[in-house]
């Protein structure tokens, strides 16, 4: 009785623990749709309903800054951006007879397998790490800044380097110069 | 997290109250159609079938996207710096610096390239 309550169990699910698992649900589903739907403009709708499923998950992690950049940077810039791209190359309004590809096989191997090593390193490296989602916020923002900023300054520096690098490529794929217009 | 108790009642109140709204329109408000009322509405202007340029946008608007994403992506990141701001001193200054700067030089290379014009 003592170790059960010592060490957290499989069995015996709290109500976070229980909304973490219907939510995530609710994401794999939403992204099945995502890659499925024949509909090009419902395809980054379902993204949203995906990324914003995401960031209840971290919302539920106590994570609430991961959470709401999330939604900020996710939902509301990368779905923007997707949906300009649908509107720049003329995507057709209702069902896109070609929107599936002669790789869908491979692409769910690669997928599949992506999502194995990826399941697999978090289960390995975090096998005997709680969280205890009663307490204090484990993954307030004090604790996020203080570990990327202590901990992982190279891929912070990294970072400004691989945005400087997409600035310099959007600017060179849309700008013409003068003389080649 | 219960933090966020009031704003999901806020949520539910505000679903509730377009669901009541949806629901009670149609069953309650007369029905008498005609094909002004069916039209799209298009702020007094005559719909089209076919937008201008073929519904084709100009890739300005993907740029005016892309650099305010990279610029929002950097912004996000003076959140948690300015939280933990106290415990770093001055290492996490001149890390922010570095940082800052480098994504300056991107801001000061779409500057001169007229990124930031619209036509």
């Amino acid at each position: 009785m003592n170790l059960a309550a010592a060490h957290p169990g499989f069995l015996s699910p709290t109500g976070v623990e229980v909304a973490f698992v219907l939510v995530g649900l609710a994401t794999l589903g939403a992204a099945l749709l995502t890659v499925t739907t024949r509909q090009l403009v419902h395809a980054a709708l379902w993204l949203v309903v995906a990324l914003g499923g995401l960031a209840v998950e971290y919302l539920l992690l106590t994570a609430e800054f991961i959470a709401w950049v999330q939604v900020l940077i996710y939902v509301g810039s990368v779905v923007v951006l997707l949906l300009f791209g649908l509107m720049l190359t003329k995507a057709p309004i209702g069902r896109s007879p070609d929107a599936d590809s002669g790789n869908r096989w491979v692409a769910l191997a690669v997928a599949v397998a992506a999502a194995g090593t990826l399941v697999w390193v978090v289960v390995d490296a975090f096998r005997t790490t709680w969280i205890d989602l009663g307490g204090p916020a484990q993954g307030s923002t004090e604790v996020t800044g203080a570990i990327l900023f202590r901990h992982w300054v190279l891929p912070f520096e990294a970072l400004s380097v691989l945005l400087l690098a997409a600035l310099v490529g959007a600017i060179v794929l849309s700008k013409r110069t003068g003389r080649e217009r | 997290m219960n933090a966020y108790a009031p704003i999901l009642v806020l949520g539910g109140l505000g679903a509730g109250f377009a669901i009541f709204s949806v629901v009670m329109a149609s069953l309650t408000g007369p029905k008498r159609y005609n094909r002004a009322k069916l039209d799209a509405y298009e702020c007094g202007i005559e719909p089209t079938p076919q937008p201008a340029g073929g519904g084709r946008f100009p890739i300005k608007y993907y740029l005016t996207a892309m650099l305010f994403i990279v610029f929002d992506i950097e912004i996000v990141f003076l959140y948690p710096w300015a939280v933990t701001f106290d415990a770093l001193g001055l290492f996490g200054l001149v890390e922010m610096l570095l940082f800052v700067l480098t994504v300056f030089v991107a801001y000061a290379y779409v500057w001169r390239r007229g990124g930031l014009e619209w036509d």
